[in-house]
């Protein structure tokens, strides 16, 4: 038996079957980034979000009928009571999707009973009926705005004591990336956000920032053992690759929560496990390829224009 | 030591076990257990706001607080077992929680008839407002016939008797709003502030104009700004998938841990279901109410416990393989991985803490489950998870350090 030693950079090299330098490739991680960030920031621009009721505020309808109804009836039903608005079918023809402007009672009541006079009876105990006034949206949007705001410069006050700015930087810079994933793609495809789609972006913040964190403490603690002619690129990847094992078994073990809850938690938690998913992903992308990158760029250019005034002092 | 610590281990591993058997009735009792938000059991959410008065004057926390108090009184009529009816004065709103409830039609019916009931003389001034009314009954009158029966409070039966004193033979205006609802005529002085409006053809109509005088009897008119209405199949429906989901994903993860962890994997099993009885137990304690999202955050968290584990494992692999025995491995290993994993918790509790705060129905409830979940693995993986793996070690100083997944020829 050998005695024992911190692991090496070769060891730590040998002990991985897939290793490859991740930091020497980091501009290719750089553009993968931007290849699915890109078109998701121009999709914002251009068409925005699949807004629902929660923010745009309306009253949305999800009924079940007891026989199979046609999207005319359903239509002609609600222009009959002087209402319009879009209708979805699901369920072979049975699950009904309503959404309008926000209804007085009166004028629910008045809708629920033409579709039951006219289109047929339903099931009352499977009603589900979201009203949401103008107001309450423009305050769920606002709200959730500055949580984002405040958390993150929360995060980057704690960072900044228990690491260094840099590292609250790179972190941050990796989480808004992860942001951006989720907010980009569900802009590009249009699924529809509500409410739950806020939370699943603030614990995609958490899980993000949390994972940053573990190869951030490596490194932290890699950087207090470097020599003076120890590579940075070197350490840095060192220790991403020491907490690779860690990084994607965690990941696999969320993202199988995650899937239960997407493939068996019915309807409506659907969109909200898939923005988790994505982001949960990314969150773990960005933490392996991206936040150590950034980070080890920012200290090469503050290291490089350091060196370039002692130049000049000498010269 | 090494028969002593497999007795322990033993010990506890029944402990646990019966710990499970013994929380499940009082966790899942529909009464007592664990208060299921109205998207697993259907019922409705109402927000109503107080709109300004017409007359410009502001909207006092007094008003919020008459109106919520004559809100819970309605609610409590309906009979739902864990009503909640809270008020919010910087939004003036009333926010009213009616999980489980049977009719939620009904019940909407009864809550939204909010507007202000004033009494009036045949000029139109407003002599009673609605606050001073205590009650309304319908029912059958002494003639025969159909009335309502009005009792007011003490400075409104006061007021009552000098009006009706002053206006005998003359036409009391009822008004909803600016909408009149009955204008009867005073026949007597009435001084002891009980009333009798009559003329009704039936009982029901005077019922009915009853609750609206009842409910009339808001100092501000609100609307509902807000309503979720969930039928109970669907609740249900919701409850079971995500029941299913959960219990899914727990296998999976359960299998995972094995396959890839070995022994210390069957510790972190055990951590994991210590983890979700504390985190279900204080659930229970504090009547966090489970909503949809929290089930999710719920079951996310758990991910996140497991990480600790690896964490940990992971860490006790690279002590062991840098030359330590197993038994100073894993102490150093936990040391080393708890700062680690106090960076990471904190920032995220830090997420959890804000959306809290800033956060509203469901993603409050979210938030919460998070934040529990957070804090249940930190203490798990301190307290139960250090010692178990202590007293595994412990059985034997030359256990294999293949069942920690570090083999010989790393090493």
């Amino acid at each position: 038996m050998k005695t024992g030693h911190p692991a090496t950079y070769d060891e730590v090299k040998k002990i991985h079957p897939l290793y490859f330098n991740i930091v020497k490739k980091r501009y290719w991680w750089f553009v993968i980034s931007l290849i699915v960030v890109i078109p998701g920031i121009i999709s914002l621009f251009m068409q925005g979000l699949n807004l629902g009721i929660d923010f745009k505020g309306g009253t949305m309808l999800d009924m079940t009928f007891n026989k199979q109804v046609s999207q005319a009836a359903i239509t002609d039903t609600m222009k009959s009571v002087g209402l319009e608005g879009p209708v979805q079918l699901s369920n072979g023809g049975t699950s009904v999707l309503i959404r309008t402007e926000a209804l007085e009672e009166a004028k629910r009541n008045e809708l629920l009973g033409a579709l039951q006079s006219k289109v047929g009876e339903y099931n009352k105990a499977s009603l589900k009926e979201d009203k949401v006034g103008p107001a309450m949206g423009q305050e769920l949007t606002r709200n959730a705005f500055w949580a984002l705001l405040i958390a993150m410069g929360l995060m980057i006050g704690y960072i900044t004591i228990r690491f260094q700015f840099s590292f609250a930087i790179s972190g941050i810079i990796a989480l808004l990336h992860d942001v951006l994933v989720v907010v980009g793609l569900f802009s590009l495809f249009q699924w529809e956000v509500d409410s739950t789609f806020v939370a699943a972006i603030l614990t995609v913040f958490g899980y993000s920032i949390n994972d940053t964190v573990i190869i951030f403490d490596r490194i932290r603690e890699n950087e207090g053992k470097l020599k003076r002619l120890d590579s940075y690129e070197d350490m840095v990847d060192k220790s991403v690759w020491q907490t690779m094992r860690r990084s994607i078994n965690t990941v696999i073990t969320v993202l199988i929560a995650l899937f239960s809850i997407f493939i068996l938690g019915g309807e409506s938690t659907r969109l909200f496990s898939l923005a988790m998913l994505i982001g949960v992903f990314s969150g773990a992308y960005s933490s392996i390829f991206i936040a150590s990158q950034i980070l080890l760029e920012i200290k090469i250019r503050t290291k490089k224009s350091r060196k370039g005034g002692k130049a000049v002092r000498a010269s | 030591m090494r028969r002593g610590n497999i007795i322990k281990l033993v010990a506890l591993v029944l402990l646990v076990a019966a710990a499970v058997a013994l929380s499940i009735k009082p966790l899942v009792d529909p009464g007592k257990g664990i208060p299921l938000g109205l998207d697993l059991r259907g019922g409705v959410h109402l927000v109503l706001q107080a709109e300004p008065n017409k007359n410009g004057a502001a909207i006092t926390r007094d008003d919020i607080d008459k109106a919520k108090a004559i809100i819970e009184k309605r609610v409590n009529d309906l009979g739902v077992s864990e009503p909640i009816v809270q008020s919010d004065y910087d939004k003036k709103r009333i926010v009213i929680d009616l999980a489980g409830v049977t009719d939620p039609d009904k019940a909407v019916d009864i809550l939204k008839t909010t507007a202000k009931l004033t009494f009036r003389d045949p000029q139109g001034n407003v002599v009673i407002q609605g606050d001073d009314l205590k009650d309304a009954k319908g029912g059958q009158g002494q003639n025969g016939g159909y009335v309502v029966n009005l009792s007011f409070s003490t400075t409104g039966a006061q007021k009552f008797a000098d009006l009706t004193t002053k206006l005998i033979g003359q036409r009391l205006g009822v008004y909803l709003d600016d909408k009149l609802l009955t204008n009867p005529t005073v026949n007597t002085p009435i001084l002891n502030g009980q009333a009798e409006i009559t003329g009704y053809g039936t009982l029901e109509e005077a019922a009915n104009h009853a609750v609206l005088m009842r409910s009339g009897s808001l100092p501000v008119s609100m609307t509902i700004a807000e309503k979720r209405q969930v039928g109970a199949s669907l609740g249900v429906d919701s409850l079971n998938k995500s029941i299913y989901a959960g219990a899914y994903g727990l296998i999976f993860i359960f299998g995972f841990m094995l396959v890839f962890y070995r022994l210390p994997g069957v510790v972190a099993d055990f951590s994991l279901i210590v983890y979700s009885l504390i985190v279900l137990w204080v659930f229970w304690m504090f009547r966090v109410v489970l909503t949809l999202p929290g089930i999710a955050g719920f079951i996310l968290s758990i991910g996140m416990a497991v990480d600790f584990n690896i964490i940990i494992y992971e860490r006790v692999k690279e002590e062991i393989r840098a030359g330590k025995s197993l038994r100073a491995g894993v102490e150093s290993g936990f040391s080393r991985a708890f700062i680690t994993v106090i960076d990471a918790h904190v920032t995220t509790l830090i997420a959890a803490v804000t959306l809290y705060y800033f956060g509203t129905g469901s993603i409050k409830g979210f938030a919460l489950t998070l934040g529990v979940g957070i804090l249940a693995s930190l203490f798990t993986a301190i307290t139960f998870t250090r010692l178990v793996l202590r007293w595994t070690v412990g059985i034997s100083p030359k256990m294999n350090t293949t069942w920690f997944g570090v083999r010989r020829d790393d090493v």
